[in-house]
């Protein structure tokens, strides 16, 4: 062995300690004057795995508003403990515009879920605006009895106890979809929990569990190649991704209207002019046809333009946060 | 002759020159990034995704991040090889007799070898994909939640073999291991277990932090503790290249292992955790030395090695043809799917041709590739292990918490790399193994989520998992395993003696 081996070896840890320590530095945000806003790179913190739903929609957002706002965005998974994890840091983050938190529905869930909960989702946050929301479908193995969702609805009825309802782990969007099916058809059946989305529609799909409700962006797929009966979409409107879909209201069940909402946050101390920074660079990226393109394809379509405003969500939160504590409440039997 | 024509069609695709080179560029990256310590496939596909979304052919986009996914897989066996450093489960299983060749002077033996491994299977496994992807696919589907169960229960046994002392430690840290494994939020419940009010440990330990930390910090302790060990390490490294003799002895653990890997890779439920376990277990039961398992044993690297890389292809097949991502790199390729517009789901075969069939000719070129890129720099990997100890160790410890910490941003990953470091090094001291532990810790949660599910859907009857067919052949074979497992240990005692002599 030449003396230079070693050298030139740890020339490369050199190297390797200095991509890695890249890497790591992502999360370094700037600080500074609120009207100079924005330096430098902003992190976005998404509770969720990197290629989830929430993820997906994410990205999708962060590359206009990059654009627009001059700097990158930068996504960084903070997954665990049904999203809690995530706002928790991102609740007891610098409050300068360089973290901010993209949430969906579970933002109003967490507080009847977790009664611990270390951050308040209304009083720690400043919403920057509502992103999207995906409706669900209510789907079936291809070969479950019901035919429509009028079938369905008296089918589990007189069947509750030998039906099984899949969904994607405690706090997830199936699993509140599932609470507002049952409080709405007044009937428990056996709920089947998975690690995510993926593993609940493979057994779908495979005939193992009976039904589930899950968000277009990991049903429209299915239901168009027939893998999976589906009965109805959740939206009051029927949604142009599957046009032949009725409604929960057409069928008789007005009460079973859910979206999975995405919002954005910042910590509660964030200068207003930075949140209206966010906000505006928010709303441009709404319009983007490239955004509303892709969202079309998975079924959603951004919000509008008045539905995008700090104060438009915060309503909309507390709203929700009200509506979900008696659901979940009702579901948990206390 | 519909194969060829789809065959014809993907090389086309895959071999126009960009897509060569993102593949190119896929591999060298996802080696690069792999080969830090504690970063295994998943970790580096979630770092690297990002840069795929500018690029306004899904194809190539695609077929980069197969390459990445590769090049991770093979760099994150470097690291398991040369430093005892398994950024994922598979890893771990490589890291047994591989770390032990290279303790031996033989680390370039021990990553030429994988490489040919993965070579030889990954090859065997895109042939796999591209004729028999749909109906394996359906087959698959049949699998339910008993299949599952009864399967874990199968490697749980058959991963005794996994030990080369004592069967009795060997089984105690599988128990370890799976207790370990319910740290943190149940699932069914959502009651939090052993957590102690920490937010951050509700996801559970973190496998890399375990893995990392059983291995790799306790090997430093472990060479620290020992001055002679750490000598014999930087004395003796001979041979780069394996032998006539030692080609041939790879062969049939290569084929048998890429069988094994094409076979559990295509199960959505988790079959590709196993694949490395059980070609290692089988190997190890039709060796003609069992008791070089666990001493550097070539077919002990050979064997997981090439497993683990046929899984990883032919993980690929729900995803491409049914639209279900079977573990959490798919369903990092399913969010790359959709970001570029294209809605996975079992339309995506017969609507984009174009696109699967290239990402499936592009595997095979990857791999090309990648053993291209990586047999000239086997000589510059095992120079690494000549690095003087008071540069190399310290190195080591910041790569690994960097590594780990990188992740999730856990500072409660990092703590857990220094407690398992320690444990691992009081279970060497011992004469307990970290393997077994860790397939405890991966299989553990599986065992109890598919146990606990059969049983919901089965309203609480037991008998399911042995009315069920294949759940009911693959609990027989269990038991079968374990009979064989058992009796010769008490028949001949002298077994055991002679391993602990060792």
């Amino acid at each position: 062995m030449t003396p230079a081996g070693p050298r030139k070896v740890a020339a490369y840890l050199a190297a390797l300690a200095g991509l890695s320590l890249t890497l790591a530095a992502c999360s370094s945000g700037g600080g500074g004057d609120p009207a100079a806003y924005p330096e430098d790179d902003i992190e976005v913190i998404v509770p969720f795995s990197a290629g989830g739903p929430t993820d997906t929609v994410t990205r999708m957002v962060a590359e206009p508003m990059s654009e627009e706002l001059g700097v990158q965005l930068v996504v960084q998974n903070v997954d665990g403990a049904g999203g809690t994890v995530g706002a928790g840091q991102a609740a007891a983050a610098d409050p300068d515009g360089y973290t901010v938190l993209m949430h969906h529905i579970g933002m109003s869930t967490a507080p009847a879920l977790y009664d611990d909960l270390a951050y308040d989702p209304v009083t720690d946050f400043k919403p920057v605006g509502l992103v999207t929301e995906v409706p669900m479908t209510i789907i079936a193995r291809s070969d479950f009895e019901p035919e429509t969702f009028e079938d369905f609805v008296t089918y589990v009825q007189e069947n509750a106890d030998t039906v099984t309802m899949a969904h994607a782990g405690d706090g997830s969007a199936s699993n509140l979809c599932g609470l507002l099916l049952m409080d709405a058809l007044g009937v428990q059946v056996t709920a089947v929990p998975y690690d995510g989305t993926g593993p609940a529609m493979t057994e779908l799909v495979g005939g193992q569990v009976d039904f589930m409700c899950d968000q277009t962006t990991n049903t429209t797929g299915q239901i168009t190649a027939g893998e999976v009966k589906a009965y109805a979409v959740t939206t009051p409107e029927r949604i142009e991704a599957l046009p032949d879909l009725p409604t929960t209201a057409e069928g008789g069940q007005p009460d079973v209207e859910v979206s999975v909402w995405h919002g954005l946050y910042v910590p509660a101390e964030t200068p207003d002019e930075v949140v209206s920074t966010l906000t505006d660079a928010l709303q441009v990226a709404l319009a983007d046809q490239a955004v509303i393109d892709q969202m079309a394809d998975l079924g959603t379509a951004p919000v509008s333009e008045d539905q995008a405003t700090p104060e438009a969500h915060a309503a909309l939160l507390e709203e929700q946060i009200a509506t979900w504590g008696e659901i979940i409440g009702a579901g948990q039997g206390g | 002759m519909d194969l060829l024509d789809n065959l014809a069609l993907g090389f086309s695709e895959a071999l126009q020159w960009h897509n060569v080179l993102f593949c190119l560029l896929g591999v060298a990256l996802g080696t690069a990034v792999g080969v830090l310590p504690g970063i295994g496939p998943t970790a580096t596909i979630a770092l690297l995704l990002p840069i795929t979304f500018g690029f306004d052919d899904p194809t190539s986009a695609l077929i980069m991040l197969a390459g990445i996914y590769y090049g991770a897989q093979y760099g994150g066996s470097t690291t398991a090889i040369l430093l005892n450093l398994p950024g994922e489960s598979s890893a771990a299983v490589t890291a047994i007799d591989g770390h032990e060749m290279a303790r031996a002077g033989r680390a370039g033996v021990a990553l030429a070898v994988a490489a040919i491994g993965s070579f030889v299977a990954g090859t065997v496994a895109t042939v796999v994909l591209a004729v028999a992807a749909p109906v394996l696919a359906r087959a698959a589907l049949s699998f339910g939640s008993a299949e599952y169960f009864s399967l874990v229960v199968l490697g749980l046994i058959a991963s005794i073999a996994l030990a080369s002392g004592s069967m009795l430690k060997a089984l105690a840290m599988i128990v370890l291991g799976i207790l370990l494994g319910t740290l943190g939020q149940d699932m069914y419940t959502g009651t939090p277990r052993f957590t102690f009010g920490v937010r951050e440990l509700y996801q559970g330990l973190n496998f890399v932090a375990l893995a990392v930390g059983m291995f790799g910090i306790a090997e430093i302790l472990r060479n620290l503790h020992d001055p002679r060990t750490r000598t014999r390490l930087v004395s003796r490294v001979t041979n780069l290249w394996p032998s006539r003799t030692e080609l041939r002895q790879i062969a049939g653990p290569v084929l048998r292992a890429t069988g094994l890997g094409s076979l559990l890779g295509v199960l959505p439920g988790g079959g590709h955790v196993l694949a490395s376990y059980a070609s290692y277990a089988v190997e190890k039961r039709v060796s003609r030395n069992p008791s070089e398992f666990g001493h550097g044993a070539i077919e002990g690297v050979a064997g997981p090695e090439s497993a683990n890389n046929a899984a990883a292809q032919t993980s690929f097949i729900p995803l491409l043809t049914l639209g279900l991502p079977a573990n959490p790199v798919m369903a990092l390729m399913a969010g790359a799917f959709i970001i570029q517009g294209i809605t996975p789901g079992p339309d995506v075969m017969t609507e984009q041709p174009a696109l699967v069939w290239g990402l499936i000719a592009s595997m095979w070129i990857g791999n090309v590739l990648l053993v291209l890129l990586n047999l000239p720099l086997i000589g510059l990997w095992v120079r690494m292990l000549s690095v003087p100890y008071s540069v190399l160790f310290p190195a080591i410890v910041v790569f690994a918490c960097i590594g780990t910490y990188s992740l999730s941003q856990n500072p409660y990953d990092v703590l857990a790399v220094a407690v398992f470091g320690v444990l691992g090094f009081v279970l060497i001291r011992s004469g307990c193994e970290p393997a077994p532990l860790l397939l405890g810790f991966v299989l553990g949660p599986l065992l109890e989520d598919n146990l606990r599910r059969a049983l919901l859907l089965s309203r609480g009857d037991p008998t399911v998992f042995v009315t069920r067919p294949i759940s009911g052949v693959l609990l027989a074979l269990a038991a079968v395993a374990l009979v064989v497992t058992v009796l010769p240990m008490i028949r001949r005692k002298r077994d055991v003696v002679f391993a602990e002599d060792d």
